[in-house]
């Protein structure tokens, strides 16, 4: 028998622990040792759920844990969709329209258009330029659909990512409270592995839908918005929000005028961040159906595809090179006039 | 003549139970008791002060005399622990939230110690900004601003950057956007401490100029007993957060109340800043070796009669003659003299 008998022996749960008891083997282990004693115990095993399951009956296995965590989650599965389902549907229609109009309009219209867009964003002619080039090569070997693919979730969900993330650290900058609140579950989006959040999203969602992914992108890319904005704001120079209370301005117009564009720098800074987190989560996300780049990545993995997976790869890293350096630029022109003397 | 601005028993305890603690002060617990059996700081206790319209009211002070939180308590950045605060007779305290905005846009300005001007706006935008806020029409603000920089000398910078100016000329458009406030009161809380020596007296200079065109009542923080006397026409001097003399400047400097007004004023110029009318007497003869003017300084009655101490001049204000001052008094009246006794202030 095992070695804690007798401490449930001492106590006088003895009764308690076998009100119960089946003799069915419940493990392996169990198995081998009735059948002949061939696994030697150690004298004192560390108490842990199995050792003392074995003493005791009444006492759960560490399996029961983990399978009643699993259980919990899928009976308030129904209820979770229930809620969960009509919220994040607007994501899936998002995502199913920015692919739609990524894949459908004509290359010769779609690269000139994000080229303009880089130089109103950027004002800066060599990145304009490196951006060009960059469509251009994905063209020309034949990536073109695919990085578009992915160029499109993850302009859906860093704009989403902003939408959400501002107000959040706006409220997180004006109470302490919030603050204290939400600190920690974005410590937890940022220290969880990122497969993780794939496990419930997988049990929650079909994988034909759009929005599993989107919610896995923008759930991992949220954080650093978050947290700049409320940076940037408690940061904003207090002689200068003193300045704006004592010529009597309401808490709007000193958020509008005084604090957010001060603290866009800042904000710039984390939407920068947040552009490159989705990117990175959008080819992870490709596990659970999130077309582009990294759809070409896993194949690669899969099917010890050297070649596909290394062009997929870099194709990723020059994806980010541009979105990087385009925000860059749109920060570093909204810096330029304030630190000039 | 009801003051434009009245302080009455105001009190500034810093701390979580600062309400509570106001009795206590009130009772004669000083600042260093109060902070070991309390914990709580004191900032301002028992402070009580006139300002007449069209004045410049100075309160003077050392870093840590409470100066920058009294005059904060004004346009209630900060809340008094108690006290009244009576702007044309309406108690600041008892206002809400919304009606403090409306004085705070039409009544006060504030000119800041670090200018606190919006870095990403011109300087043109930031002397609209208070028009802005008052929801006044376009077309007036971009007048107004326009102005009001001409006024304070910042003609053709209206579409620079605040970092692209100068200390002294970023100043100019902070003094620009409280006076496009178009309010009866402007606090300036050390408004030209952060500026060099030059710029400094240039400034007091245009203050002064502008002050005598627009009469406004003005309140004025500083450190600088020299810019105190320059510009004060009442000079309230604090220290540890409670008023230890108030009154007429030249009045304080010919007889301070306490040793630590004394020891500040040791090291003035009097001749620079005392005027032949706070040394003159009555009028006892009348042969005169000249005349004078009741508000020239003693300096330049020194100029006047060449250095000669056995002199005497007739003092005139005006076309009146108010008085006559001997050189021997002149010359007493320049050596600092000891402490009265008597407590006259308060």
């Amino acid at each position: 028998m095992a070695g804690y008998d007798g401490v449930f022996d001492t106590l006088g749960l003895r009764d308690w622990c076998d009100q119960d008891k089946t003799d069915a083997p419940m493990s392996m282990a169990q198995l081998l040792a009735q059948s002949g004693g061939a696994t030697e115990k150690a004298p004192l095993p560390f108490p842990s759920l199995d050792a003392l399951h074995d003493s005791c009956a009444r006492i759960a296995q560490t399996r029961d844990v983990t399978q009643g965590l699993e259980d919990g989650f899928l009976s308030i599965r129904p209820e979770l969709k229930l809620v969960l389902d009509p919220i994040t549907q607007p994501l899936s229609w998002l995502l199913d329209g920015a692919l739609f109009l990524f894949e459908t309009t004509p290359w010769w219209l779609m690269i000139p258009l994000l080229v303009i867009i880089a130089y109103v964003v950027s004002r800066s002619r060599p990145v304009t330029g490196f951006v060009a080039l960059v469509l251009l090569f994905f063209g020309l070997i034949d990536h073109y659909e695919v990085a578009m693919q992915t160029l499109a979730i993850v302009f859906v969900c860093t704009g989403l990512s902003v939408l959400l993330g501002v107000p959040i650290g706006i409220a997180m900058s004006k109470s302490d409270t919030a603050q204290r609140m939400i600190v920690p579950i974005l410590d937890l989006l940022q220290t969880l592995p990122t497969f993780v959040y794939l496990i419930p999203l997988i049990f929650l969602f079909s994988v034909t839908e759009s929005k599993i992914y989107g919610i896995a992108v923008i759930v991992y890319a949220i954080v650093p918005v978050i947290r700049l904005t409320d940076l940037g704001i408690r940061l904003v120079d207090q002689d200068v929000v003193e300045a704006a209370n004592a010529f009597g301005m309401t808490p709007g117009q000193k958020l509008t005028r005084v604090e957010l564009p001060l603290a866009l720098p800042n904000i710039m800074a984390g939407v920068n961040q947040t552009i490159m987190m989705s990117l990175a989560m959008v080819v992870i996300a490709s596990m659970i159906s999130a077309p582009g780049l990294g759809v070409l990545v896993l194949r690669g993995i899969r099917s010890l595809d050297l070649g596909v997976g290394i062009v997929a790869g870099l194709g990723i890293v020059l994806l980010a090179v541009i979105l990087d350096r385009v925000s860059k630029a749109a920060l570093a022109r909204i810096d330029t006039h304030r630190n000039e003397q | 003549m009801t003051p434009k601005v009245a302080i009455r028993a105001l009190y500034k305890i810093f701390g979580p139970r600062d309400r509570a603690m106001v009795p206590l002060v009130q009772g004669g617990m000083t600042k260093s008791e109060l902070l070991d059996q309390q914990g709580h700081v004191l900032g301002l206790q028992n402070i009580n002060v006139d300002m007449q319209a069209a004045e410049i009211t100075v309160i003077m002070g050392l870093s840590g005399s409470g100066k920058s939180t009294l005059i904060r308590h004004l346009n209630r950045l900060i809340e008094p622990s108690a006290g009244e605060i009576l702007i044309d007779g309406e108690d600041v305290m008892k206002l809400g939230q919304a009606e403090l905005r409306a004085i705070r846009q039409k009544k006060m300005s504030m000119v800041f110690q670090k200018f606190a001007l919006l870095p990403h706006k011109t300087v043109q935008q930031n002397a609209e900004m208070p028009l802005s806020v008052q929801g006044v029409d376009a077309a007036q603000q971009i007048s107004e601003a326009r102005k009001w920089l001409a006024r304070v000398g910042l003609d053709g910078f209206e579409d620079r950057f605040p970092a692209q100016l100068s200390g002294g000329m970023q100043q100019r458009v902070g003094i620009a956007r409280a006076l496009a406030a178009n309010t009866d009161i402007m606090l300036m809380d050390e408004a030209f401490s952060a500026l060099d020596p030059l710029i400094r007296t240039d400034m007091q200079g245009l203050l002064l100029e502008l002050q005598a065109e627009l009469q406004k009542t003005v309140v004025f923080i500083t450190h600088d007993l020299d810019e105190a006397l320059k510009i004060a026409d009442h000079l309230v001097i604090l220290k540890d957060g409670a008023i230890i003399q108030q009154g007429d400047p030249q009045t304080i400097l010919l007889a301070p109340a306490d040793p630590y007004i004394e020891a500040f004023v040791g090291d003035i110029n009097r001749a620079r800043v005392l005027r032949v009318r706070s040394v003159m007497t009555a009028l006892s003869q009348d042969r005169f070796d000249g005349e004078i003017s009741a508000d020239s300084t003693l300096e330049a009655l020194i100029q006047q009669a060449e250095g000669d101490t056995t002199q005497t001049y007739r003092v005139s204000d005006g076309r009146a003659v108010v008085g006559q001052i001997a050189m021997k008094d002149l010359v007493k009246a320049l050596v600092p003299r000891p402490a009265i006794t008597e407590d006259q202030t308060r």
